[in-house]
């Protein structure tokens, strides 16, 4: 058989979706983030969001996600994504507002945006890629490092006398009255990929029905920060990452939010 | 007409105003002296009218952050604070002003540095004037005397920020935001439609609809240090701009002049007060107002110099834009300062006596300290 005779429509398997455009991705071999952005970029395509979809980049490796997924982008101040995913979605609530961000820009420094857009329940997609590090300033300690674990600032493995516990974000924003849909994924196996790619679909449909806000956390993997080969860091994020942050959907109030606080007695 | 004549303070005339300029949306967190601009709003309910956002943030770093969302969309969008609150979203303004994008930032001062005070101050001119974020970049800044300039210069503030591409902001302290004054609210304008913003911002993060098939990023990222110098100079060739175009004045008696006063903002009418009484003393002094902070102007204060024999710089603060009036006299003629901290206002008693003290009474030969 020639190449000729291989390469024909009919015989197409896979193609890159139509809105991860040519640029030559920055991130290294292994890293989660290139898969979430292809489902993010397949999600938009699928549900005809193109015209409709804003991105907010955080401060994090995925701060060029703007140079690779073709929709509209505003790039935010570290941890801020939140805050301007409030107003640009209030200010123009005919598009489909979504946040890209990572576990340090969303839990450590953008840890109040991330709490209050939540409880205002702002109608837009919160997404939070959790590798468990500061991936794009060379590997330190975030929130959502494990105990144990060996960062650059955590060199003999994180304390919990020392620098305190992992934050676990999902369950926090799940208690808020404003989150309609809050599930933690992965992306490291065939299956998880296409769980994750239902679940990142259930929360762009929240959006679109102002349901309030959706957060989707992906625990992914870090080759670089952690010190592994792609294929080995598959395999601690199984045993230690699943351990702390175990997958499946948190909450999901499907009919939308509802008013769970007592006003004030009308006298 | 009669309808649009209203008394009030001025931060109730700055919300006024930013409803009828068709302000798309403001985001803000409470903050003595300047709480009434939000709390005007939320009483206005402008939601119900013209459509225009109004939020109270969790924090004034998220205020400026709604701020660069907004903006980012084409939207006329503006937050309002005092000093603290100011001091936080200065990362966020440095921001805005990388990424081009118009807002307006109005700072209501208090007197610092600190928690301080919650009593009128002019202690940010630094701040506001010479960066206060990082990175080399301007705000334009305007400077209300009266009720009437709040008003005013919320869409002097938002008109220059859209045509330059660049956030403004006014500066105005205490007293002009607590006092109630007469005041004509310009007339009712409808907030820009979808349509027009594509026209004027093209660069506007609307999702990539009517056909556009190239997609808007706005971002204040680049990390080609070549790429990144071209952007600076940019910014520079619109600061340069500017500052041709746009400086603001106001000049009182300084024809006749042998003293002149510099000030700005509420102490600019206090010291009218001290003018007039020098006056009917037979004491010739005049007054320039800078109206823009930044912009400064230079010019004019090097015109009006020219036939005086001392400059009073007068300032609710230790002496900040005294810097900018030296540099614009250079060694030619005397200057000094006089002010007031922590959140006390001058009285025109004072302000005469440091006229007399330092440049009336002094004897012509007397040498500089
Ligand atoms: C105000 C501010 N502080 C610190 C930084 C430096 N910084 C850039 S990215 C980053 C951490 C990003 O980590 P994470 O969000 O987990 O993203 P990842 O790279 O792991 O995907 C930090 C601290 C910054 N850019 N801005
Ligand atoms: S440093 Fe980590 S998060 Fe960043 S691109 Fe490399 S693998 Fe991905
Ligand atoms: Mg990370």
């Amino acid at each position: 058989m020639t190449r000729e005779e291989i390469i024909r429509p009919e015989n197409k398997v896979y193609s890159r979706p139509r809105l991860i455009d040519d640029n030559y991705m920055h991130y290294c071999p292994g890293c989660s983030h290139g898969v979430v952005h292809k489902l993010v970029a397949e999600v938009i395509e699928e549900m005809g969001l193109e015209e409709k979809a804003i991105g907010i980049a955080p401060v994090g490796c995925s701060v060029f996600a703007y140079n690779y997924i073709d929709c509209d982008w505003i790039e935010a101040a570290h941890g801020r994504a939140p805050a301007l995913a409030t107003a640009a979605s209030r200010l123009n609530p005919d598009k489909v507002v979504f946040t890209y961000q990572g576990d340090g820009d969303l839990a450590a420094i953008g840890s109040a945006e991330t709490i209050h857009a939540c409880t205002r329940g702002e109608n837009i997609v919160i997404i939070m890629i959790n590798n468990g590090i500061y991936g794009m300033t060379g590997g330190q300690m975030s929130p959502c490092t494990i105990l144990g674990a060996k960062t650059a600032t955590s060199p003999y493995g994180r304390r919990s006398d020392l620098n305190g516990f992992p934050l676990k974000v999902s369950n926090v924003v799940a208690l808020l009255d404003g989150t309609c849909y809050v599930t933690r994924q992965a992306v490291h196996t065939v299956q998880a990929v296409r769980k994750a790619k239902n679940a990142l679909k259930k929360a762009f449909k929240n959006a679109i029905e102002k349901k309030g806000t959706s957060f989707v956390e992906v625990v992914g993997t870090c080759s670089s920060g952690w010190k592994l080969t792609p294929e080995k860091s598959n395999k601690w994020m199984e045993e230690n990452m699943f351990v702390n942050y175990p997958l499946g959907d948190i909450k999901d109030t499907a009919a939308g939010l509802e008013e769970k606080t007592v006003e004030v007695k009308k006298s | 007409m009669k309808d649009n004549v209203k008394l009030m303070k001025g931060n109730e005339a700055i919300a006024m105003a930013a409803i009828r300029y068709g302000c798309d949306g403001y985001f803000g967190y409470p903050i003595t002296p300047q709480s009434e601009v939000l709390e005007t709003l939320e009483a206005q309910m402008p939601w119900e009218t013209t459509g225009m956002v109004v939020l109270q943030a969790e924090s004034e770093v998220a205020s400026i952050n709604m701020v660069y969302g907004g903006a980012a969309t084409g939207k006329a969008v503006m937050t309002s604070s005092s000093s603290p609150g100011v001091s936080l979203m200065q990362e966020g303004i440095s921001y805005l002003a990388a990424s081009e994008l118009p807002a307006l930032i109005v700072n209501v001062m208090r007197g610092g540095p600190g928690l301080g005070t919650i009593h009128p101050s002019q202690s940010d001119y630094f701040q506001a004037t010479k960066g206060g974020g990082h990175g080399d970049y301007h705000l334009i800044v305007l400077a209300p005397s009266t009720v009437q300039e709040m008003a005013d210069f919320v869409s002097l503030g938002f008109d220059l920020a859209f045509k330059y591409r660049t956030p403004s902001m006014i500066l105005a302290d205490g007293v002009v935001g607590q006092m109630m004054e007469k005041v004509v609210l310009p007339e009712q304008r409808p907030r820009r439609t979808e349509e027009e913003i594509r026209r004027q911002c093209p660069w506007a993060v609307t999702g990539k609809d009517h056909g556009r098939t190239k997609r808007n990023i706005v971002t204040s990222l680049e990390l080609d240090s070549a790429v990144m110098e071209k952007n600076n100079e940019r910014f520079q060739r619109t600061y340069r701009e500017i500052e041709k175009n746009e400086v603001r004045y106001e000049a009182r008696y300084t024809e006749d002049a042998d003293y002149l006063v510099v000030a700005f903002g509420s102490i600019a009418r206090i010291c009218m007060k001290a003018i007039e009484d020098a006056r009917k003393e037979g004491v010739k002094v005049g007054l320039i107002r800078p109206i823009t902070l930044w912009p400064f102007p230079y010019d004019a204060i090097r015109e009006a110099a020219k036939n005086v024999k001392g400059i009073l710089c007068v300032e609710i603060n230790a002496g900040q834009m005294i810097e900018d009036v030296r540099l614009a006299v250079s060694d030619s003629v005397p200057v000094r300062h006089f002010g007031r901290m922590g959140g006390i206002v001058p009285n025109p008693n004072e302000i005469l006596d440091a006229l007399r003290r330092d440049f009336i009474d002094k004897p012509a030969n007397a040498k500089e300290d």
